[in-house]
């Protein structure tokens, strides 16, 4: 059975989140559990660590129609890579780097440290977020 | 890939899903993806019901693959796995969707916007589990014997305890004599046993063990192998020997504060710091003498060193030893010196649980206690031969007090042990506090990140030497659990290399934290090779590979591209 596209797509603007899994995933589940509200337009994949994110996937994240790209990586408390936070930085910056030879603005990618309690923290990024990418593509919506 | 046949149950959890998600649109939408043979909505799919008819589904449907979307993984992944291994189905073909928390419970006020989120993400399961592939548990088998690495007061209980459960033990310490801090103090909180007894004690009864080895004048230098199976390298005064071991307890224990010149008065005649102050009372018998002069006033002036937000050299957290320590050290001194006049400066006093009662006795005895803001703290002065002591004390309306102490008692704060050559070999992650960092404090609290390495006493954080035992007890449990059943099972979602892509530049080696990663010869060129049994799967290798040649099982390129595509925004 096929929907039509206006029943199934996400809302926009469409964000990608990508988390990780023992922190900030553990931090994003807190928002949810404690229903706290962000935009439904926001989806997430977990890594096993945000040191492990490869930037061509952010770049294929908005070849695929997302707006914008939130990393968010396990600040201090990640048990796998202590300094795994510089290390995604680096990803961030070179990602951006990429972004910006295809034409695509940099500020469509975002990065925050959150740990497994920072529900509140990612809630009020993700709205910053929605609503700073609404404001960039002149998207209605938002959180 | 593989086409795979799929099973996919969209859960409803009770409500919890689909009194915000419509799961029955979420199921017309997603049974026709590719390579889904059957998709359901339980009640409950965590049901004893619903397992069974996942199992019944993939007997009779020929499935080789599972999708759940329900909860959190953190809560039932362990669960669907062991469903998938009771039907036959390797557990690594099971993809959990973290429908509820990352979903119906984060937009229960846009039902319809959270129902078209829950079909883009139940999509995206099931491209990932079109990618899995069945993986094995990494087995390893176990020697039954544990390295322990200082023998303090925490060590030494450790030993005992392994030793009494049939495992061989080797200790290490680094000084000349064993028993670390506790060896040299006297009386201590809270039954008033003599810390140089109890070290004894233990000392006498590793001595009785023929399966306890103690080293002094030693250090570990080398470690290789992994988790169950570790070859060490020690250096015992000056021989090098290689022992073979199952496991290593690491209760390296603490350093005390130092103050900086000034600090408080340190470094005035009769500025003395905790350890220091105990040192004497322990060391001396009669009437209490410093410099040659008789104590009748003592003065505690508390947390020096620690909950220090802006100062240079101390700590920003509590020692939580130390209140009760220098309060029983008041009682002390009060034996020792009748008539002694004691006061107690503290910012906020924590005799936490049962050892407020030696706060009560103190204050019993003729203990004055005075409160001061941290932003005003005492200052501590030489005045003719004594000290002059001057705090606003809080309690007394704010008013500035004066008083002269024949000694002044800085209860300095615990901190980290130095031992950058140990932290080489072993790469335990240290917090932000210098303390090495446990998995997690409430559930994995004395397991490290690296397999087979524990963590005991108060190099894990600052704490009294009972909560030092416990936790050795504690290590000692968790060791023998590890290695008394002979082998061990790890987890396979770790690094892999495609020896074909790799033409070893060697970043991927670089980078990773626990030189898992090395150079071998592969059909005539050198390449990559992940040792997995020492790799965690963190995955920092991954983009620093210029040929995308290594990659993290269960989180594979071809899986997040995947998931990608899978949510891809239809632009309506």
């Amino acid at each position: 059975m096929s929907l039509p596209a206006e029943a199934t797509a996400l809302t926009r603007p469409a964000v990608l989140v990508f988390s990780a899994r023992m922190i900030s995933d553990i931090g994003i589940d807190l928002a949810g559990s404690s229903h706290m509200h962000y935009s439904p337009s926001v989806v997430v994949i977990p890594l096993p660590c945000s040191s492990s994110l490869r930037a061509e996937w952010i770049l294929h994240a908005f070849e695929r129609g997302f707006d914008g790209v939130f990393v968010a990586a396990d600040g201090t408390d990640c048990p796998l890579v202590p300094d795994c936070t510089q290390r995604t930085a680096a990803v961030v910056g070179r990602a951006q780097g990429m972004m910006q030879e295809r034409g695509i603005a940099p500020e469509r990618l975002k990065m925050a440290a959150f740990c497994s309690v920072c529900a509140e923290s990612f809630v009020r990024h993700m709205r910053q977020f929605t609503e700073s990418l609404a404001d960039l593509a002149g998207i209605a919506g938002g959180a | 890939m593989s086409s795979r046949r799929l099973g996919v149950y969209i859960c409803y959890c009770g409500g919890n899903i689909s009194d915000f998600v419509d799961c029955e649109r979420v199921r017309a939408a997603v049974e026709g993806e590719e390579g889904v043979v059957i998709a359901r909505t339980p009640m409950f799919a965590c049901s004893d019901a619903a397992q069974q008819e996942m199992i019944d589904d993939i007997h009779q449907l020929g499935l080789d693959g599972m999708v759940v979307a329900s909860c959190s993984p953190t809560l039932h992944q362990l669960t669907f796995r062991g469903v998938a291994e009771r039907a036959g189905l390797n557990p690594y073909l099971y993809t959990q969707v973290n429908l509820r928390e990352q979903c119906s419970w984060a937009h229960t006020d846009q039902p319809e916007a959270a129902t078209r989120k829950a079909i883009q993400m139940v999509r995206a399961g099931i491209a990932k589990a079109r990618w899995s592939e069945p993986l094995e548990k990494i087995r390893v088998q176990t020697v039954p014997g544990v390295l322990v690495v200082g023998a303090g007061i925490a060590g030494l209980r450790t030993a005992v305890a392994l030793s009494d459960l049939g495992l061989a033990v080797t200790i290490v310490e680094r000084s000349e004599r064993a028993g670390g801090w506790v060896a040299g103090f006297g009386s201590m909180y809270p039954h008033d046993r003599s810390g140089a007894g109890l070290v004894a004690e233990a000392l006498a009864e590793i001595g009785r063990r023929d399966n306890i080895t103690l080293h002094t004048r030693a250090a570990l230098v080398e470690k290789s192998g992994s988790v169950g199976d570790l070859v060490v390298v020690l250096d015992v005064a000056g021989e090098r020997v290689s022992l073979n071991v199952g496991a290593i307890v690491v209760a390296t224990g603490f350093d005390t504060y130092e103050p900086a010149e000034g600090e408080y008065g340190r470094g005035l005649a009769g500025v003395l710091t905790l350890p220091e102050y105990k040192g004497l009372l322990d060391g001396s018998e009669g009437p209490l003498v410093v410099d040659g002069h008789p104590v009748s006033s003592v003065a505690y002036i508390y947390c020096v060193g620690s909950r220090c937000e802006s100062c240079e050299h101390g700590h920003t957290y509590c020692s939580r030893y130390c209140c009760a320590a220098a309060v029983h050290a008041s009682l002390v001194t009060h034996e020792r010196v009748p008539g002694v006049r004691q006061y107690h400066l503290y910012r906020d006093m924590r005799t936490y649980g049962k050892y407020e009662s030696l706060y009560t006795r103190a204050r019993q005895q003729g203990s004055v206690f005075l409160e001061f803001d941290p932003q005003e703290p005492p200052s501590v002065e030489a005045e003719g031969g004594t000290l002059r002591v001057t705090l606003r004390d809080l309690l007394t309306t704010g008013k500035e007090l004066t008083f002269p102490a024949d000694v002044v008692v800085l209860v300095t704060a615990m901190q980290p042990k130095r031992n950058e050559a140990l932290n080489e070999v072993l790469k335990l992650p240290v917090g932000l506090d210098g303390f090495f960092k446990e998995v997690h404090p409430k559930l994995r609290p004395v397991e490290t990140v690296i397999d087979g390495v524990f963590i005991a006493g108060a190099a894990q954080a600052p704490r009294s030497s009972a909560e030092s035992v416990a936790s050795a007890l504690a290590a000692a449990a968790k060791s023998a659990a590890l290695l008394k059943k002979g082998s061990v099972q790890l987890e396979p979602l770790v690094a892999v290399v495609d020896p074909a892509a790799c033409t070893w530049c060697g970043l991927c080696a670089e980078v990773c934290p626990y030189g898992a990663i090395e150079k071998v010869l592969y059909d005539g060129k050198e390449v990559a090779l992940v040792n997995e049994v020492i790799c965690k799967g963190g995955g920092s290798c991954v983009p620093v590979c210029p040929y995308g040649a290594i990659q993290v099982r269960g989180s594979t390129d071809a899986q997040i591209r995947a998931m990608i595509e899978a949510m891809e925004i239809e632009h309506v």
